[in-house]
């Protein structure tokens, strides 16, 4: 996402979005570009007759069914459309020149560059990437996966028929994965997350070798270790391995290819990341039962959270953690180790300045939206908002909401905010 | 009946077991029974054990016990000492055929419903002690072939019911125009990120019962619910995982359908009327996982369906006018204590309400949960034999004029479909989603 090259110059465009509802049978909830210049939605245009309406123009297409309408990183407007009961992928108004039996689970690239999908065609399945669809189906496909560039897609895949009673078939490996899909030489019980090598060379899963035998397959290669639960892996650009949370002795830590990589176990450890340089790790953990905290490195932060933590986002410069917490029935945000004083009905994951000095957040309060920045809420409450954007130099802050039924797309300087 | 039907006392040959147990060592049994007692039940299981005074008090709790003549094998302090208590005196060293047995008693005679807990003067929780039973047949890979199979299931498709990843939209969406011929404008919004809640069923619901799917829309639609269902994996709530012993897999399970509801921002999970589900997300799975609560709060359907009322957003056209009685299902209200507001919810949809007894808390279980129905065919009519007082039960409170059996959960309702059935109750069988959709105003 190149924000530099967006309209930081006007303060506000508006599009009275409530009009809609009298141009068309009904109006479905609208998704806002990245950018903010556009707000879009599915549209009801006639009985069994669908559309995609875009700042209040009507896409020239319509279907049978549209569903699961987004944009792109990069501000592309997606969906899954069907007529005459096949199915394909519209962008920007064109549709794929692939049809399908049934589409789903659409999958972006970091840039947006690249769009991939499972698709179901006569009963095989596989998935097709930027319009172009794997040679080699399947018999099923679960848990696809896109590369962050874009360049590789990966599923589980089942590679022998069983039928549901035949369970000793089942578990002697009827699982692989498909990697641009081309299914790795070794079958597994299951496959599941997965990861893949900055490279792209390497595709690291999840596995299970029986049903008690857990570990991660590289290339279809599994580590010697296996362990009684794990959890999908991460590649660590630094040194070029991949990384993976294992239970062990029913406690839950942080391994390398089988090597510990952070001495203390937890009760539980997921979602580990790495910091964009790569130089530190982060992971959700519960120091003990019903103890909810972040460790960073290995080492978890003093706060303890009853609830749940999710939505960890790194800053910029990788020093910082945010996360979103809920206790005691309310959710927040904590970063570095202190949770903010205001709590909300909902937050949505925070975003840091590109400076690394301020996170802000959408929150919801009260059936209503706004936005928080550094544990002050902005004074507007909005029928709809959507994630703020700063800058790239972090003086302006990209606000899109819906107030009244009109569409806003506000660029406020961050010093006039509050005043 | 069904051809595989065994006869109650008859030896069940289940590939489950039998290929399980035909791969055992003495030594692996006595090294997994000793590894479970020792680093996973701990001091737990041993005071459990050591704390029985046989004073049979549970006895008379357990439907299979009062089903088989006071046959003392099926009591549950019998059930345990059958089989854990064995494990334990004689320090693991069992041999197959006593594992093979152990597997049938804690898989297919005891519905984990906790009734025998409640009537425990020490409060020995015996459903989990089979329960430890089963996590050591699953550790000995002799768990019966129909809920392994299951569990396999869910090991692959995260549902119950091997249910494809675009067979779950694709239903959704057919069901979504099936409604759309009653109310034109209705919508089962998927993947819509935060609405208020997130609506999760199990795997039957779009394999055999998409009606069901289609009932909830509707009430969802003229309630003017805020509500999203996913479109991935997560959204299926059950988890057989939890009563095969497969604890990893439960909390896979568990884990997918909670951060699905995370991911998509809901403020709760409303599921469907199931209750061993209901168990797994409020109770046994969540756990597992490290959270004490569910990390997203889980609305049963009684419980959704009283707010509706209560607060005014579902109208009663005309109530269901045949009587009606109520089987408490064990995990929703021994365990969920909703057994009161069913009851408001059946009397503003219900002309008349007749208690069966014994109910609320103290109501037999159905014989189904816990997965006992899961282990298929082989053991219907053990299941059907094992609940003869639950037709007894049911024959009495016909006999006072109810003519419609409301069962709030899935496996309630299939088990007793099967003792309706089977002998010769002749009664309706309905779901309170069910009558609720039929006596609901429904906006144009």
């Amino acid at each position: 996402m190149n924000t530099e090259e967006w309209d930081w110059e006007t303060s506000e465009k508006c599009v009275a979005f409530k009009d809609w509802h009298q141009q068309f049978e009904w109006v479905e909830e609208p998704y806002v570009s990245p950018d903010g210049e556009i707000i879009a939605a599915i549209v009801n245009v006639g009985e069994g007759e669908f559309s995609i309406c875009a700042n209040g123009n009507i896409q020239e297409s319509s279907f049978e069914k549209i569903w699961r309408l987004r944009f792109t990183p990069d501000g592309r407007l997606t969906a899954l459309a069907s007529d005459a009961g096949e199915w394909t992928v519209t962008v920007d108004g064109a549709a794929w020149e692939n049809r399908f039996s049934y589409v789903w689970n659409p999958l972006f690239s970091d840039d947006g560059h690249s769009i991939a999908v499972s698709f179901q065609q006569d009963g095989q399945y596989g998935m097709a990437l930027n319009d172009v669809p794997w040679e080699q189906t399947y018999m099923n496909l679960t848990d696809a996966f896109l590369s962050a560039d874009g360049q590789h897609t990966a599923a589980s895949v089942q590679m022998i028929a069983a039928g549901e009673s035949e369970i000793h078939k089942f578990q002697a490996g009827t699982i692989s994965a498909a990697v641009n899909g081309k299914a790795w030489d070794r079958n597994f019980v299951n496959v599941w997350g997965k990861a893949v090598s900055h490279d792209g060379a390497r595709v690291a899963a999840e596995v299970r070798l029986t049903l008690y035998d857990y570990t991660i397959a590289v290339n279809g290669v599994p580590w010697e270790k296996t362990y009684s639960s794990v959890w999908e892996p991460v590649f660590n650009p630094l040194s070029g391995k991949f990384i993976a949370p294992v239970r062990q002795d029913g406690k839950w830590m942080l391994v390398e290819e089988g090597q510990l990589l952070w001495r203390k176990p937890f009760h539980q450890l997921w979602h580990p990341q790495f910091s964009p340089d790569g130089k530190n790790l982060a992971a959700i953990v519960a120091t003990e039962f019903g103890k909810w905290s972040v460790a960073i490195n290995g080492q978890a932060w003093n706060i303890r959270i009853g609830e749940l933590i999710t939505d960890m986002v790194f800053s910029p410069d990788g020093r910082k953690v945010a996360v979103v917490v809920k206790d005691n029935e309310r959710w927040g945000i904590a970063v570095q180790d202190s949770v903010w004083k205001n709590t909300f009905d909902m937050v949505w994951k925070p975003v840091f300045s590109p400076d690394n000095t301020h996170i802000a957040a959408k929150v919801e309060k009260d059936g209503k939206y706004t936005i928080v920045m550094d544990d002050r809420i902005w004074p507007h409450t909005c029928d709809a908002a959507w994630d703020p954007v700063f800058h790239p130099e972090g003086e302006l802050l990209l606000f899109r909401t819906i107030e009244d039924g009109v569409y806003r797309r506000r660029v406020i300087p961050i010093r006039g905010i509050w005043g | 009946m069904d051809n595989m039907a065994a006869k109650p006392d008859e030896t069940i040959l289940d590939e489950g077991i039998e290929k399980g147990a035909a791969l055992l060592t003495d030594e692996r049994i006595e090294k997994t029974i000793l590894r479970v007692l020792n680093t996973e039940g701990g001091a737990r299981i041993k005071v459990y054990v050591d704390t029985c005074v046989h004073c049979g008090l549970c006895a008379e709790a357990c439907h299979y016990y009062l089903s088989h003549d006071n046959d003392p094998r099926f009591s549950p302090a019998g059930k345990v000492r059958q089989t854990l208590g064995e494990m334990i005196a004689r320090k693991g060293k069992v041999d197959r055929e006593f594992m093979k047995k152990a597997a049938e008693i804690a898989a297919t005679q005891c519905n984990l419903c906790k009734r025998c807990a409640m009537y425990c003067p020490f409060g020995i929780d015996v459903a989990y002690l089979m329960s430890v039973v089963r996590r050591i047949t699953h550790l000995l890979g002799m768990t019966p072939q129909y809920i392994q199979a299951t569990a396999h299931s869910h090991s692959v498709s995260m549902n119950q019911m091997w249910v494809r990843e675009d067979e779950w939209p694709d239903t959704l969406q057919w069901q979504e125009e099936e409604a759309r011929s009653e109310m034109p404008k209705l919508r089962i919004p998927l993947e819509k990120e935060g609405a208020d809640i997130m609506y999760s069923v199990i795997g039957p619901e779009p394999k055999f019962q998409a009606q069901l799917l289609y009932q909830a829309a509707i009430l969802m639609n003229a309630a003017g619910v805020n509500w999203t269902m996913p479109a991935t994996p997560g959204w299926d709530n059950s988890d057989m995982a939890m009563f095969t012993g497969d604890s990893e897999l439960m909390g896979r399970i568990k884990r997918q359908h909670f951060e699905t509801a995370a991911r998509l921002k809901v403020k709760k999970i409303v599921m469907g009327e199931c209750g061993h589900a209901f168990r797994s997300v409020y109770d046994t799975g969540n756990r597992w996982l490290g959270w004490k609560i569910p990390p997203i709060p889980i609305v049963h359907a009684i419980e959704f369906y009283y707010d509706l009322i209560k607060e005014g957003r579902i109208k009663i056209a005309q109530k269901y006018a045949e009587p009606v009685t109520l089987h408490d299902p064990c995990n929703v209200v021994r365990g969920g204590g909703l057994h009161e507001k069913a009851r408001y919810v059946i009397r503003a949809i219900c002309d008349n309400l007749i208690e069966m007894h014994p109910n609320r808390e103290h109501n037999y279980c159905c014989c189904a949960g816990g997965g006992v129905i899961n282990c298929g065919p082989p053991y219907k009519m053990a299941r059907i034999n094992g609940n003869r007082v639950k037709a007894e039960q049911l024959f009495a409170v016909k006999a006072r004029g109810a003519r419609t059996l409301i069962a709030p959960c899935h496996n309630c309702h299939s088990g007793l479909e099967d003792i309706n059935h089977y002998y010769g109750l002749e009664m309706n069988v309905k779901f309170i989603g069910d009558i609720l959709y039929q006596v609901m105003e429904k906006p144009e």
